[in-house]
């Protein structure tokens, strides 16, 4: 459906929104300050949200400051947002145990989630949550335990004003604003005294019917023009201009890649925060008495050993072949794969680096146009 | 395991044995709980001094090693126990690779004994404290200060089932970010050792909000000059690096050479 017209929606009423959820039967989760970071947590009442905070987001460093400012959504994005809620990180595929007979049964475990609305999503997230259905939903593969919570998850967006110092969502054509088509149900533009509220979908209509809303006048439509211009000044890493698909698949020689591992912890936490990265193991868990077995799956990454450990061979032994592998999947051959880049410009991967590795400097020194070339 | 080496109430036999520790590895067996129970029922328990048994000179399937070899005891003892056993497995950060009492192998130990004790002449310590890997064939290497039980129980699991355990040790940021921590070093500038740390205990510290300080040894790969780097970035000099290093694991060998190397003493 099209996205409707924007109201207004006053701060003061912020709790309706909250409670609304709640008798519609969803479970709330909002951005919340816990651990020194903004996280998605159960949400009850609208004290809990981050009022004022912002973020200071740099490579290899994420803090968080307070301020006076009375608006609840002035940070960019924490370490994690969507993706573990529908990608778990560890779950239960299938339980096996012997029958009387001694014969292996086997039972799906899929998940039945209670209905939950998310307040607070980016364009960044909602991109990223695009993609994870690409990759969990659609061609041949249909997870049924990602689709379980896809199903059940109502996505409250609000539009990035306060982008951080490593984001460059404007660089991947996905923000900092959430267009029509994007996949929310609600999108909520933050301004001084409330929100401009628009649905996207029937759900987020029956939701905001609800809502105490006016007509927003034009004073608000200029305030929400100059703030999206703002933001999207505010972002300066920029990605490189020609075809990096292209680039990246010609430059697998480059000397970068190995000044790069010399920085790579190989810890592989830009894979864990990545809201596009979908690689996981399967292990079993048997039970101590071996009478019944838990099969589950678990993120991984591509810096881990295991990852391309192949019939007694490992494949990526070394750091910079890793690292490779990571860059050139999510940046040229996650195109052929799924007919888009697999970044979606969070910037979370160069915050959440302890070496403080930038994807976008990395990129620009490998794919830069050799004059001779 | 399709057959036992020496069976004993029709069950698989189990010792664990105790070198140079504090017992803290043995003590992660009966934290067990209920599964304790449980093991006691598949398997023989012949030799577990902290829990009461004691037979150990037993031949067994599976000998659990708790500590390093600091005496010349030990040093006699661990070869009886390689051969009076089918399985010999390795248990904590002491038989693994030393343990905090490895220190002593980097300075002058007989220095310290004499600093110590009135008669050090009467004290049977080697000069050095090493992994039973340096001494005996070890066929798994389960590492932590202390394990947890739970891989005990896969590995005993494991080869009950006649399958090779498999012991995971990718960094320990994995295990942290699918806890979901916050990372302690990103947001507040702690000297998480994570990163080249390998998993095993669950990201037990940073979901305390404490850095973890590597008692599990070396991350498979870890690329510990630049993490040294790093931690020269959040403020910390190279001997409090080196310190960070030579802990409870530093008779680690990528431990060791990474605490030379962040204050210059390069490969001696």
């Amino acid at each position: 459906m099209s996205v409707s017209k924007p109201r207004y929606f006053a701060r003061r009423d912020f709790q309706r929104l909250i409670d609304v959820l709640l008798d519609c039967g969803y479970q709330c989760l909002g951005p919340q300050e816990k651990d020194g970071a903004i996280q998605y947590l159960p949400l009850d009442q609208v004290a809990s949200l981050p009022q004022g905070y912002r973020d200071v987001q740099s490579p290899a460093r994420y803090q968080l400051q307070t301020t006076d400012s009375p608006r609840y959504f002035s940070w960019a994005n924490g370490p994690q947002a969507l993706k573990p809620l529908v990608f778990a990180p560890r779950e239960s595929l299938w339980h096996s145990k012997r029958d009387a007979d001694g014969r292996l049964q086997f039972v799906e475990t899929i998940p039945e989630p209670t209905p939950l609305a998310v307040i607070g999503v980016r364009s960044c997230d909602l991109a990223g949550l695009t993609i994870q259905d690409r990759v969990f939903l659609h061609g041949d593969k249909h997870d049924p335990y990602y689709a379980a919570r896809r199903e059940n998850l109502l996505l409250v967006a609000v539009n990035c004003s306060h982008p951080a110092e490593t984001c460059f969502c404007t660089a991947t054509g996905n923000g900092p604003v959430a267009e029509a088509g994007t996949g929310f149900d609600l999108l909520l533009t933050e301004l001084n005294d409330g929100y401009l509220l628009q649905a996207g979908s029937t759900r987020g209509e029956q939701v905001a019917a609800q809502l105490p809303l006016t007509d927003a006048n034009d004073q608000m439509h200029y305030e929400a023009g100059q703030q999206r211009l703002a933001a999207e000044q505010t972002m300066s890493r920029q990605l490189p201009a020609l075809n990096i698909k292209k680039s990246l698949l010609q430059h697998q020689e480059h000397p970068q890649w190995e000044a790069i591992a010399e920085r790579c912890l190989s810890c592989g936490n830009c894979t864990m925060v990545c809201p596009t990265c979908f690689c996981h193991a399967e292990q079993e868990q048997p039970q101590l008495d071996g009478e019944a077995s838990v099969h589950e799956r678990v993120w991984d990454s591509c810096f881990t050993v295991g990852h391309s450990y192949i019939h007694g061979m490992v494949f990526r032994q070394e750091t910079k072949h890793r690292y490779r592998q990571w860059l050139t999947h999510k940046f040229s051959t996650w195109h052929g794969q799924f007919d888009s880049s697999g970044c979606v410009g969070c910037g979370r991967c160069i915050s959440w680096c302890p070496a403080g590795i930038d994807v976008t400097e990395e990129l620009a020194v490998i794919c830069k146009e050799q004059p001779d070339a | 395991m399709a057959t036992t080496f020496k069976a004993v109430n029709g069950k698989p036999t189990v010792a664990i044995h105790k070198f140079s520790s504090c017992d803290g590895c043995q003590l992660a067996f009966l934290n067990l709980g209920e599964p304790l129970l449980q093991l006691a029922e598949l398997v023989e328990l012949v030799h577990f001094p902290e829990a009461g048994p004691v037979a150990e000179e037993a031949q067994v399937d599976i000998a659990f090693v708790e500590g390093s070899i600091s005496t010349q005891a030990e040093y006699a003892r661990i070869r009886r126990v390689r051969e009076n056993s089918r399985y010999l497995i390795t248990i904590g950060a002491c038989a693994t690779s030393g343990g905090l009492q490895a220190l002593r192998n980097h300075r002058d130990s007989a220095d310290w004994l004499a600093g110590v004790y009135a008669r050090p002449e009467y004290l049977d310590s080697l000069a050095t404290a090493t992994p039973i890997a340096e001494h005996v064939r070890v066929d798994l290497e389960l590492w932590g200060c202390p394990i947890n039980g739970q891989q005990v129980i896969a590995a005993v699991r494991s080869l009950l089932f006649g399958v090779t355990p498999v012991v995971n040790h990718d960094a320990l940021c994995l295990d942290c970010k699918r806890n979901g921590n916050v990372c302690v070093m990103v947001t507040k500038g702690e000297p998480c050792m994570g990163p080249v740390t390998g998993t095993g205990c669950g990201a037990l510290c940073p979901q305390m909000g404490r850095a973890c300080y590597a008692c599990y040894g070396p991350a498979e790969n870890p690329n510990t000059a630049s993490f040294s780097q790093r931690l020269q970035g959040l403020g910390l000099m190279p001997q409090q690096i080196s310190d960070r290093f030579m802990f409870i694991n530093n008779n680690a060998p990528g431990f060791t050479q990474a605490a030379k190397d962040v204050v210059g003493g390069g490969d001696d």
